[in-house]
């Protein structure tokens, strides 16, 4: 076994030319291999790419899908968003738990199975969902599980499972793909989500400079779709104009935010634009490099996506002299996630594509500055790459006529929760709350959540506002909650998520977050006082304001928004503390332990 | 001889050069910016937090941000010392720190810290962890209840003394500093003469044999409040 | 005028933080003059008297009697102050808080280096208060007023909190008085 290892670890290590900025590659495979990163393998990989075995533990415990202990041969992550939730998912997590004969975060006896849960995998809107290793099964129930561990069982290979489910729609059908996901496109829309011509873009970019192309960009008001909204072209101008000969472009396809879905239907079906859209971008920064950061959930797109890139290079359209372009080299690689919801945040990607740990970095530098290897780097959303391939098609002017004021374009909303018509809607900035609502069936509704849990909750009497920058601004998540839902309960839900997935870096985030949970749990516990509310608002602002990324930064919303929004919520529950003893505190639960050992029963309660 | 910037720290008109943080300049100018994960020689790690200040109304670490004409620091405002607060209290619930017989009492800097923010209890409840503790090495201990995750000890050992003994593991609440061994400190290089032996802001890296040797009265913080050198400065 | 009274507990602690108290010297005198002792280990006061101004309570809670005695002054007492680490954080005897229950026994009466015990039995009996799972801070358990940090705080500390709190002046504490050891 030693020696295979060694062997299978050596042979790993030079395939990626025993280089420790590609470690995730490397841990992957190990991972893959042996169903986990043992203490051995840990030192022997250290050995292979001339680093500290202590560097690799920090990596393998970083990542959710990563792990010292071997995992079972199949790895059932089920997932336990919010959504999911609502879905009906804890049916699903008992009929599993029951058919397996294991707990979550359980591996079986003979080593087959193990069960997890997992956060958001992209599935919202044919939720309850789960990966089977990289494949994805949706629209689960209670039977529908049981009967799929029946069924790998007999035939432990999560390939075989989608055979009986019949295949999704469109590229899901596709033989590299054979996924039984849906696009739920629910509303084309005029740039993304209609009928895109090939390579049109791009033809017409490296007609132009690539200072034109930045300010055909520039002039499209191109903002970046992953939430932040910083103007793509003034990012790319700052990154053109950093010193030094190689330069970045990285694609953020680390889509994790709880709620959203439309990237991977872009990387379905989208995948020539997007590529084409990094190519541009790598034209405009002065790039011979593009990264495709894809998060760990999506590896079962990646052979389709790999062949994608190999076609485009038969076609000229990646490698040396693009489309004849005489010095206009760029190829693309795609770096696989492996479960850090924290490597969305752009500096976190970075410290990914490197090879490390996905901590944030500080800022300055900023990527345009210094990013990926400390080189000039920018790093852009799925959906503001697959944008740019048409605004540089159909010109800025066009693009600009689209939307509303400062927010120029269509927004891709991926809607879930509580309405008859899930899924992937395009529609241009400027549309109203109410309208939506309309469009996908939703009815009885108390709140939305825009933008994800970093986002906001809102109620009703905001319907009447608009999604843009300037208004309601969302990377692309809305979810849907009726009146017969406990906000303090999904609030806590998204509390959840947030300490699960905070990188432990900085002290406001890895410590506030976990407050800030325990607070809504004593709440829901019915322990809550009116003065919980001030405790979270202050410890939210701390939160906030000491946080060094954006997680940090955003991750007390799911709190402070539902006690700004629906404070009738918590005042219902609240009660204040007259006899001067801590609600929190249960004598009975403190004394049971020595009950059990003494054998006899407390006195005093 | 770089250009000379002027901005304001609370109100007060200070000068520094360009290139220089908010909290190099402040230390200049003998303002003191309270900060636990910032080690001298190394690159600002800013994990802490500590020193965040409020600039032209948006927070920023003093450690990394860079300085600018005509900035508006507020350092020393009800909010800033309320954020330090509740981060300072965070560290103290997170982790186990008795005080009262940590061989660091008084010469510990989140204690002094916490001392000259005035904090008497943390408002959180403690969440008391269980931590591994590592005497394996012959002259140095490792009691991780005390760690506050700062990084100085990972960042002396890889910048300063060329090793990498120490580094982080695990994310979120999960995350420790682990050595770089299969299990010990004992099995890793770590030296007794080590920068990385010397610069934990508390009592989590502890030479062996040495506690206690200052009577309580006479220790560092027993002394003076901690900054106190830097406001002794003058410009 | 009827005089405030005054109360003292020690719960989980050492008594180190009465030690404390008594350390204030002859500045006792002046405290009796200002206010009367009730239940008290200074006074060996077994039941409240009387309502309360102040309680002062040394250590954490670790059985299930601390419990009883914090709730009584609770019900007592106007003002309640932790008064030391232990009361404040569970101190010493907080260390056992990572040990599962049955461990710590174990340890402390039977298996635990130089124990003599021949019953090779945990102690038991009604007379026995039982252990809490783990020890409390007193603030997790009942409301407290306010927090004399330190182990123990120093007299003056106590002296200067008790002034402040008997005639209702804000309790500002001077950094030379900050000590959490």
């Amino acid at each position: 076994m030693s020696k295979n290892l060694e062997q299978t670890i050596e042979k790993i290590c030079a395939d990626y030319g025993h280089d420790r900025t590609r470690m995730m590659d490397i841990v992957r495979a190990v991972q893959e291999k042996f169903g986990g990163v043992s203490s051995e393998a840990m030192d022997m990989i250290a050995g292979q790419t001339r680093t500290h075995r202590v560097e690799v533990e920090g990596v393998v415990s970083f990542y959710a899908f990563l792990s010292q202990e071997p995992k079972g041969n199949v790895v059932i992550r089920l997932c336990n968003d919010v959504v999911d939730q609502m879905k009906g998912v804890q049916e699903v997590a008992k009929a599993l738990s029951a058919e397996l004969g294991i707990g979550f975060g359980e591996t079986s006896a003979d080593g087959w199975f193990t069960l997890e849960w997992a956060p958001c995998i992209g599935l919202c809107d044919q939720a309850p969902a789960a990966m089977v290793n990289d494949v994805m099964v949706t629209c689960l129930s209670a039977d529908k599980a049981s009967e799929m561990v029946r069924a790998l069982k007999a035939n432990p290979n999560p390939g075989q499972l989608t055979a009986g489910y019949g295949l999704g729609d469109g590229n899901n059908a596709h033989p590299l793909v054979q996924s039984m996901v849906q696009n739920n496109v629910k509303k084309t829309g005029e740039v993304l989500l209609c009928d895109v011509p090939a390579e049109a873009g791009l033809t017409k970019a490296l007609r132009k400079s690539p200072e034109e192309v930045i300010a055909e960009v520039e002039a499209s008001r191109l903002r970046g779709r992953g939430g932040a909204g910083f103007s793509t072209g003034l990012k790319w101008k700052f990154t053109r104009g950093s010193k030094g000969p190689d330069k970045y472009l990285l694609c953020n396809a680390d889509e994790g935010e709880p709620g959203t879905f439309k990237e991977r239907v872009l990387l379905t079906e989208r995948a020539d634009l997007l590529f084409e859209g990094m190519t541009i971008g790598g034209y405009a920064i002065g790039a011979a490099t593009g990264i495709l950061y894809l998060r760990g959930e999506y590896n079962y797109l990646r052979p389709f996506l790999e062949d994608v890139l190999r076609k485009r290079r038969d076609a000229g359209l990646l490698g040396n002299d693009i489309l004849g372009k005489a010095g206009f080299h760029f190829d693309i690689r795609i770096q696989m996630g492996a479960g850090a919801y924290i490597c969305g945040e752009e500096s976190s990607l970075i410290s990914s594509c490197e090879g490390l740990r996905g901590d944030p970095k500080n800022r300055p530098p900023f990527p345009p500055q210094k990013g990926y290897l400390r080189k000039p780097t920018s790093v852009n959303n799925v959906e503001t790459l697959c944008c740019v391939s048409r605004i540089l098609d159909k010109g800025a002017a066009w693009f600009a006529a689209i939307g509303s004021g400062k927010s120029t374009g269509t927004k891709l909303l991926s809607i879930s929760g509580d309405c008859k018509i899930p899924g992937v809607y395009e529609y241009p900035f400027g549309v109203k709350i109410r309208d939506l609502l309309k469009d996908v069936g939703a009815e009885n509704t108390q709140a939305l959540l825009i933008g994800g849990p970093s986002g906001q909750f809102i109620g009703a009497e905001s319907f009447d506002k608009t999604i843009c920058f300037d208004d309601l601004a969302t990377g692309g998540a809305v979810v849907i909650f009726n009146k017969d839902r406990n906000m303090i309960h999904i609030a806590h839900q998204y509390m959840e998520f947030f300490v699960e997935e905070s990188c432990g870096y900085c002290t406001p985030c890895r410590t506030g977050n976990v407050l800030i949970e325990k607070c809504l749990r004593k709440i829901l516990d019915g322990q809550g006082e009116p003065e919980d509310i001030a405790y979270l608002q202050q410890l939210g602002n701390t939160v906030k304001k000491g946080s060094r990324c954006g997680l940090g930064q955003t991750s007390p919303n799911p709190a402070l928004t539902t006690i700004k929004n629906f404070r009738a919520a918590y005042e219902a529950v609240l009660k204040p503390v007259t006899d001067g003893m801590q609600p929190t505190f249960d004598l009975k639960a403190a004394v049971s332990d020595a009950e059990a050992l003494a054998g006899r029963h407390s006195v005093i309660h | 001889m770089s250009e000379t910037i002027t901005f304001t720290i609370d109100g007060i008109e200070v000068k520094g050069h360009a290139g220089q943080t908010i909290m190099q300049a402040a230390d200049g100018n003998g303002i003191y910016i309270p900060r636990l994960c910032f080690l001298e020689g190394c690159e600002p790690f800013a994990s802490c937090r500590v020193c965040t200040v409020i600039v032209n109304g948006r927070p920023q670490a003093a450690c990394t941000q860079p300085i600018a004409e005509g900035i508006v620091v507020e350092n020393d405002c009800p909010e800033v010392l309320q954020i330090r607060k509740d981060i300072v209290e965070m560290m103290f619930v997170e982790g186990n720190h008795f005080c009262p017989f940590c061989d660091k009492s008084g010469n510990c800097e989140l204690q002094a810290v916490a001392y000259r923010l005035g904090i008497l209890a943390p408002k959180y409840p403690y969440l008391f962890p269980v931590c591994e503790l590592d005497a394996s090495h012959p002259y140095i201990f490792i009691d991780s209840n005390r760690c506050i995750l700062c990084g100085r000890c990972v960042q002396a050992s890889r910048d300063l003394d060329g090793k990498h003994v120490f580094d982080f593991v695990g994310r979120g609440p999960h995350k420790k500093i682990r050595v770089n061994a299969a299990a010990r400190l004992a099995d890793t290089d770590l030296d007794i003469t080590d920068k990385a032996c010397e610069v934990c802001p508390v009592g989590a890296i502890i030479k062996k044999g040495v506690g206690y040797a200052v009577p309580v009265g006479q220790r560092l913080y027993d002394q003076q409040a901690i900054g106190a050198d830097i406001e002794a400065k003058t410009k | 005028m009827e005089k405030p009274r005054i109360a003292t507990a020690s719960l989980a602690g050492c008594f180190g933080c009465h030690m404390s108290l008594l350390d204030i010297d002859e500045r006792i005198l002046k405290l009796i003059e200002l206010v009367e002792f009730d239940k008290s280990p200074v006074d060996d006061i077994k039941n409240f008297t009387g309502r309360c101004a102040i309680g002062l309570i040394e250590g954490g809670c670790c059985n299930e009697e601390n419990v009883h005695v914090l709730k009584d002054f609770r019900r007592n007492c106007d003002i309640l102050v932790s008064v030391g680490e232990c009361a404040i954080m569970g101190g010493l005897p907080a260390l056992r808080n990572g040990i599962p229950l049955r461990e710590c026994l174990e340890t402390a009466y039977i298996n635990g280096t130089g124990v003599y015990n021949p019953s090779g039995k945990i102690p038991n009996g009604e007379d026995i208060p039982l252990l809490l799972n783990k020890v409390y801070p007193c603030h997790e358990i009942v409301k407290i007023d306010y927090f004399l940090p330190g182990c123990p705080p120093p007299a003056d500390t106590i002296w200067e909190a008790c002034v402040a709190l008997l005639t209702n002046k804000p309790l500002d504490l001077p950094y030379e008085l900050i000590k959490y050891d």
